[in-house]
């Protein structure tokens, strides 16, 4: 039988089935398309130098990051996803863990007023004002989370808030893994 | 005037039309070669909060943002290639419209050739198959051909 | 209770095309009139539930019922009532129900209308058409139920996106799905032949006019989509490449080359299994669209919030209807003889290069919308495919068909002469370089590519003109009978020259909007001016207005060439409460030869406006030239020989006058 009869039904088998694997991919608890792996995995952590949110005395730059495993949490008073996923970083912080903040185009009362309100889980808060600190991080979306080890290396990077789910499975046996 | 950045622009935009349409003043640069040349990086990169828009499109924060970036490094020296590296190595190559040439895209650059050249190689086959292969219906009736001819208008021009 | 019995009328119309699909496949196969005459009633009663579900559907949107789920979801006391109905088919559920009443009514004018019909090849079209509608009424009854109650219901709805407030876009959708749906027909006609074993002219002859029908609602519905973007968006761009955008365009291109090769069929009874296989691919490539806005798989402006799950549905769909047709044609497409041969350079050698480039054009949108997908489920990583990957090779793939489409219609069929057909076309070729050299030497020499684009356009509208020109004869034969040829020139070559010279308005506004547009940005104060193209834009002053659903800053422009006002522009900026998110509404003067758009941007600190203006050359002629197109769609719809039955009135040959053609009974 000629090629060009077979050669349809052929394609399409095939796309068919790449439709089919990328459907069982995207399912229930699958992958979400629309997030961008980060490029940053298993990079150094980017150069950055970050001023204290107004009335606070900390300030955060990439020298406070290296030594330990952390968790370094991007967010903003203005975000609701920050505030749901905030309980889940409080626990982590009473765990041991050590986290730092990312505050990003915040005005400073609105800021100290989320802490205030939700708790602070963070040992150190940069305030990134202009955002540019986020732009070295690779951030695009709000609240990120960014898993660091202690040679100060990034090796994971959560996209969106961290749910109950994602800190059983993801974030909690990670940070465990690189603190020792 | 800004003679190749129109021919790139026709390119482009044959297809995307109409530039800009998120710059602000405040951010167009004094240097028109530099501005141009601003603005082709833009229209190039992907504005990643939104849904198919370059951060020349787009008036989302973080499009402008990296606006004013481009134009910083631009302003300081950076070659073209240099300011795009600068936001592929912080975002990946998914932040780029026009994919890069690499191994995984080998196929959706050489794609299009291929497939031009699978289809005049079938073309040109069944050309010379049928050429050579007189066809083989039997001839129609006086009946049927009279029927057909009703049918078709006698086969008259269109 | 209306929405119960909408649901009730849903379950009808399956059960109905369960015996349309059925019955006379059947009956066709067992030569049963009976079981092939079941089709006719079926295909009404089908209809007539589809459209009664579809009414008790609007009833719910109009009335604000918001115990309907999706009426809840998607609707609001507030809003206009044009939108309330144009909400019914705003969202997934709704607008599924459309598609199927579109299927519903093709497959009631093909029962009613196709009495001319070999009867087993009429009874096999509609039962493979029955066959789709129960795929996709069970799709809707097990996925995607528009009567889904909501309980408790809500008070008030959750409001209709505002970007879709408009009535350029309420109407995009009908169209679309009138292109998509209707190329069900040509699949229907195509599988049904290859079940009959047998593709002649006469098939061709009656595939037609849905297929033409189907291309040139597509054609208007992505025109609108198009403007519509290129208006309400507020930056004036009106393509994006945009995954569900191309979802639209691949059947539209296959379509068009469907069109064409079915022509060489009709008039040569060759390229049948080819023109078959294109009827398959053309509507799985609508289902392919479905499939991906409402899957979940692509991420897109367009794409319906929906899930996987009414994607695995969907996949089963395409793998059985799709699937099933193209196992038909590698099973029986073989014994279809090929007819005719010809040259190269020929009438249809000219249809094949069509075809060719068209199915080229396709695949490579086909490529570039779903490599990413491709990699991604391969695990290769993500990649983007924006704009610049299709500027860069779908344009150069489509311009032979820019000069060929003129050369084409001019050739004779089998053996074509060249020679004779650019002889007949100088004066086409004529004004299309002194165009191109005129435009050159205005632009100072340095844009060669937009002298090419307009000089290409002149050569499309010009020579689509010529050859009919030539035909009438004008200018060497007597106005009587030139008049005469008017009056008996089969409409088809009426709309050929119309759809290709649109072709050539189109290549002309994009060639001119993309090379020469002018843009001014900057801040204003009332009483500023700036100057734009010629033309002085001076800023009166912004002030607040309340609309119907919204907030919203109007700003005042006003346009002057010297000292005469051209126009009061009045752009806006909304705010709509409900949904709380913001619109920016473009303010645009249209003439025939450009636009001057204004928008209205953010107020800094010191009060002064952003302000943002374009003069677009020609931009008008981009949608002008592609409904042009469809009117020459439309003009070869009302050809005669489309209506085979239709008495023919014998002006030529007396001989036949007295015998009526045989009508299938």
């Amino acid at each position: 039988m000629r090629l060009s009869f077979i050669l349809p039904i052929g394609i399409f088998a095939i796309l068919a089935a790449l439709f089919g694997i990328y459907l069982y991919q995207i399912g229930p608890g699958g992958k979400d398309i629309k997030q961008i792996p980060s490029v940053l995995i298993d990079k150094e952590l980017p150069e950055f130098e970050l001023p204290p949110i107004e009335g606070r005395g900390d300030g955060l730059n990439t020298s406070d990051l290296k030594g330990r495993a952390a968790l370094v949490n991007v967010f903003a008073s203005w975000c609701p996803p920050c505030r749901t996923e905030h309980p889940g970083l409080m626990q982590l912080a009473k765990e041991g863990f050590a986290l730092y903040g990312i505050n990003y185009k915040d005005k400073p009362k609105d800021a100290m007023g989320f802490l205030a309100r939700l708790g602070d889980p963070f040992k150190r808060i940069g305030a990134d004002a202009n955002g540019r600190a986020a732009i070295e991080w690779g951030v695009y979306g709000y609240p990120e989370s960014f898993i660091i080890d202690r040679t100060g290396r990034i090796r994971y990077k959560h996209i969106g808030p961290i749910m109950p789910r994602d800190l059983e499975m993801t974030i909690r046996p990670l940070l465990e893994k690189f603190s020792k | 005037m800004r003679a190749r950045a129109r021919l790139i622009l026709l390119l482009l935009a044959v297809t995307v039309a109409a530039p800009a349409m998120a710059v602000e003043p405040h951010e167009i640069l004094n240097d028109p070669a530099l501005e141009a040349r601003a603005r082709d990086i833009s229209k190039i990169l992907r504005c990643l909060v939104c849904q198919n828009q370059s951060i020349d499109d787009s008036n989302a924060g973080l499009a402008r943002d990296l606006r004013v970036i481009v134009r910083e490094r631009l302003t300081a020296g950076d070659s073209d290639d240099a300011v795009i590296a600068f936001v592929t190595s912080r975002y990946g190559d998914f932040v780029l419209l026009k994919p890069p040439f690499k191994s995984t895209t080998y196929l959706l650059w050489g794609g299009p050739g291929i497939i031009l050249l699978i289809g005049l190689v079938a073309v040109v086959v069944t050309f010379r198959r049928r050429a050579a292969q007189p066809s083989d219906a039997a001839p129609l009736t006086d009946d049927e051909m009279q029927r057909l001819e009703k049918l078709t208008d006698g086969g008259r021009d269109p | 209770m209306i929405a119960e019995i909408g649901h009730f009328a849903i379950t009808l119309a399956l059960i109905m095309a369960l015996v349309q699909g059925i019955a006379p496949l059947v009956g066709a196969a067992r030569d049963n009139a009976a079981w092939m005459g079941l089709a006719k009633p079926a295909a009404r009663g089908q209809f007539l539930f589809t459209a009664l579900a579809f009414a008790c559907l609007t009833q719910a949107f109009v009335t604000s019922d918001f115990s309907v789920a999706i009426v809840a979801a998607n609707s609001h006391t507030l809003k206009p009532m044009l939108y309330k109905v144009s909400g019914v088919w705003g969202n997934h559920e709704g607008s599924m129900l459309m598609w199927v009443l579109i299927l519903t009514i093709f497959g009631l004018m093909v029962a009613e209308f196709g009495r001319n019909l070999p009867p087993s090849l009429h009874a096999r079209v509609l039962g493979v058409h029955g066959l789709i509608a129960v795929g996709f009424f069970a799709f809707i009854l097990f996925t995607s139920n528009p009567f889904e109650r909501l309980d408790p219901a809500l008070l008030q709805g959750q409001g209709l996106n505002p970007l879709l407030q408009d009535p350029g876009l309420a109407f995009h959708p009908p169209f679309l799905y009138l292109g998509y749906v209707g190329f069900s027909m040509a699949f229907s006609f195509a599988v049904a032949a290859l079940i009959e074993g047998r593709v002649d002219p006469a098939w061709a002859r009656w595939v037609r006019p849905w297929t033409l029908a189907a291309w040139c609602a597509l054609t208007v519905g992505i025109a609108l989509g198009s403007w519509w973007a290129y208006y309400e968006l507020g930056w004036g761009g009106w393509w994006f490449w945009d995954p569900v955008e191309n979802a639209s365009f691949m059947p539209w291109l296959a379509g068009t080359a469907l069109l064409h090769s079915s022509i060489v069929v009709e008039k040569r009874d060759a390229l049948k299994s080819w023109t078959v296989l294109l009827a398959i691919l053309t509507f799985a490539l609508s289902i392919l669209g479905t499939f991906l806005v409402r899957s979940g798989v692509l991420t897109s402006v367009h794409a319906f919030a929906t899930d996987p799950s009414r994607g695995v549905f969907i996949l089963g769909l395409l793998v059985v209807i799709v699937g099933g047709a193209l196992t038909l044609y590698m099973i029986r497409a073989p014994q279809l003889k090929g007819g005719g041969l010809f040259s190269p350079i020929s009438r249809e050698g000219a249809l094949v290069l069509n075809n060719l480039v068209l199915a080229t054009a396709t695949a490579v949108v086909f490529l570039g919308t779903l490599y990413p997908l491709a990699l991604d489920a391969v695990g290769g990583g993500k990649v983007s495919v924006g704009a610049p990957f299709f500027a860069s090779t779908f344009v150069p793939i489509m311009s032979p068909i820019l000069i060929a489409c003129v050369i084409g219609p001019t050739l004779g069929w089998k053996r074509g002469d060249l020679g004779t057909a650019l002889k007949r076309l100088r004066l086409a070729l004529l004004v299309a370089v002194v165009v191109l050299l005129a435009v050159w030497y205005m632009a100072a020499g340095n844009q060669v590519l937009s002298a090419l684009g307009l000089g290409v356009a002149a050569w499309l509208i010009v020579g689509a003109f010529i050859d009919l020109a030539g035909r009438l004869g004008v200018f060497r034969v007597s106005l009587v009978e030139s008049w005469r040829r008017t009056v008996n020139l089969p409409r088809s070559a009426w709309g050929t020259a119309f759809a290709h010279a649109g072709l050539g308005i189109f290549v002309a506004g994009v060639t001119a909007s993309s090379s020469w547009q002018t843009e001014s940005v900057q801040l204003m104060r009332a009483g500023d001016s700036v100057p734009l193209a010629g033309y002085t834009v001076t800023f009166e002053g912004a002030k607040d207005l309340k609309g119907p659903n919204y907030n919203a800053v109007r700003g005042g422009f006003t346009v002057r060439r010297g000292d005469r006002v051209i126009a009061r522009l009045k752009p806006e900026k909304r705010f709509y409460p409900a949904e709380q998110s913001q619109t920016t509404e473009a303010a645009i003067h249209t003439t025939w030869m450009a636009d001057i758009y204004t928008v209205l941007g953010d107020r800094d600190e010191s009060g002064a406006w952003t302000t943002r203006f374009y003069h677009n050359p020609l931009v008008p002629w981009i949608w002008a030239g592609v409904m042009v197109m469809a009117l020459g769609g439309g003009i070869s719809l009302t050809d005669r020989r489309l209506r085979i039955g239709a008495p023919r009135r014998a002006r030529d040959n007396p001989s036949r006058a007295a015998s009526p053609v045989p009508t299938g009974s």
